[in-house]
């Protein structure tokens, strides 16, 4: 890296940081100048949500229960066989439901003391 | 300039001309460096904007879904247990909904098809309503192409296509086939009286809880899902994908560290004797310290940026092309989305914090020992 006559090494260096750092600030402006934008197409994107009285993001089709995690199966991953733990690639990226229910599994304190 | 710019300007000159000197091994600390932060970054980028968009979509989902649950499973759900439901005070309405999939045997994907809740997008008999992605699994060919759905080898039945779905709400609606009451009963011998699952309405969001616990007396086979559960397990799952992501880069970041402790503070014997000649010709302590400041920053903030502007423009610009094979795994259909560009000033700064700041705080710890001791000693 030798600088052309004239110039000093450090102007060369701060002026390629400074074109980042610029670009970075183009950047932020980009999404701000985008905002209005995406939010009108966030807004009828939750507007076809309401009218179709939708649940899940259309992210993972390969399984049921990767295309619709909220309402899934509690124990959909296991269901196809016993030995198998999980063989779509999306599997790896939903986990469990937050909680499994105790009373799903009928063994909730409530209905043993009952 | 004042006389501390300049130094300082003079002391970036001279760590310049050093990075010079080590050019191969210098260049390839920023690219990796650069590579690191742009995993991280785009890992980051790309899991808030989605965890932002699902955020602000779902919160149009229905406040409660009550399923039948048989033998562990989902199933059918009668008319009947309507009833139930709109008697629990606090319940403005409660609809059967039907949905389903269907694994289209043609082009190998998965649909899911379903019955609009609002009568105004309800399509004709005879005709869908499709997301983007259907067309594009099915190599449709031109514009009115109408969809054959075919259940069992030898059955054929031909819908119109109404209306398809733009890639502006592709991250909902790609794999939808939405159709007539009466077609989706007939298609799927769903007989009358029966639903998918039922979507219940609630006027204040404050007595979903209470609201369940009535219904679970009433209903006690029954699952109840609510929109807060939706919220919750998209949450986790971005959070989830986010720390996946992460942990694969885990293995490269620390072996970047080791790279990067082992370049910053073991001092190559070479560097040892430049600064016993730099003491030995008159430099301060502190004039040592600052010109090694200068090349831990120059590195750091040049990798830093360099990183973060190049996520960036992949996450928003490409529509995070390195992250879909991944995510889309054996899908026929992905959706074709845009995300919302946005960049969150904390990311920016926790990101910063945890790339930058380390690594010129390696650099400084041996350089205050080599600097601070006797210029004979360390150039023996």
């Amino acid at each position: 890296m030798k600088p052309a006559a004239g110039l000093r090494r450090s102007s060369v260096v701060f002026a390629l940081i400074g074109a980042l750092a610029l670009m970075l600030a183009l950047e932020v402006a980009h999404a701000a100048w985008r905002a209005p934008a995406e939010a009108r197409r966030i807004a009828a994107s939750a507007g076809l949500v309401r009218s179709l009285g939708l649940t899940d993001l259309a992210l993972f089709t390969e399984a049921r229960y990767a295309r619709h995690p909220a309402l899934a199966d509690l124990h959909s991953a296991f269901q196809d066989n016993p030995m198998s733990f999980e063989h779509f690639p999306s599997g790896s990226f939903v986990p469990l439901p937050h909680a499994l229910p105790a009373s799903a599994l009928g063994f909730s304190a409530d209905e043993v003391s009952r | 300039m004042t006389p501390f710019l300049r130094r300082q300007r003079a002391l970036a000159d001279y760590t310049l001309a050093a990075l010079a000197r080590r050019r191969g091994k210098n260049l390839a600390l920023v690219v990796i460096f650069s590579v690191i932060v742009f995993v991280v970054a785009s890992a980051m980028l790309f899991s808030a904007a989605l965890q932002r968009e699902a955020d602000l979509v779902l919160a149009e989902a229905p406040e409660l879904i009550v399923q039948q649950l048989v033998l562990g499973r989902q199933d059918l759900i009668a008319e009947t247990e309507i009833a139930k439901l709109t008697a629990i005070r606090g319940v403005t309405a409660a609809k059967g909904r039907l949905w389903g999939y269907f694994y289209d045997r043609i082009s190998g994907a998965n649909y899911t098809v379903m019955v609009p809740d609002d009568p105004a997008m309800m399509p004709e008999p005879g005709t869908v309503a499709v997301g983007e992605g259907i067309p594009r699994a099915r190599g449709f060919t031109f514009a009115q192409a109408p969809l054959f759905l075919s259940r069992w080898p030898g059955e054929l039945q031909k819908f119109a296509v109404a209306r398809t779905f733009d890639s502006d709400s592709a991250l909902v609606s790609s794999d939808l086939v939405l159709m007539a009451e009466s077609d989706f009963r007939r298609f799927f011998e769903v007989p009358p009286g029966v639903y998918t699952d039922i979507a219940v309405s609630i006027r204040n969001p404050r007595e979903i809880a209470t609201i369940v616990e009535k219904a679970t007396r009433a209903m006690p086979a029954a699952r109840f899902v609510t929109r807060d559960d939706i919220a919750r397990t998209y949450q986790k799952l971005f959070s989830w994908r986010e720390g996946l992501l992460v942990a694969l880069a885990g293995a490269a970041i620390l072996a970047f560290a080791i790279f990067a402790a082992e370049k910053a503070s073991g001092l190559s014997a070479e560097e040892a004797r430049e600064i016993g000649v730099l003491k030995a010709i008159g430099w301060d302590s502190s004039d040592v310290i600052a010109m090694k400041l200068w090349e831990g920053a120059l590195i750091a903030i040049g990798a830093f940026l360099i990183g973060t502007v190049a996520a960036y423009l992949h996450v928003f610009g490409t529509g995070a092309a390195l992250f879909a094979p991944v995510l889309k795994g054996w899908s026929v259909i992905y959706p074709d989305f845009r995300l919302a560009p946005q960049i969150d000033g904390m990311q920016l700064t926790a990101l910063f914090l945890i790339t930058v700041v380390p690594y010129v705080a390696a650099t400084l710890v041996p350089i205050w020992r080599a600097a601070s001791a006797d210029p004979d000693q360390i150039m023996r």
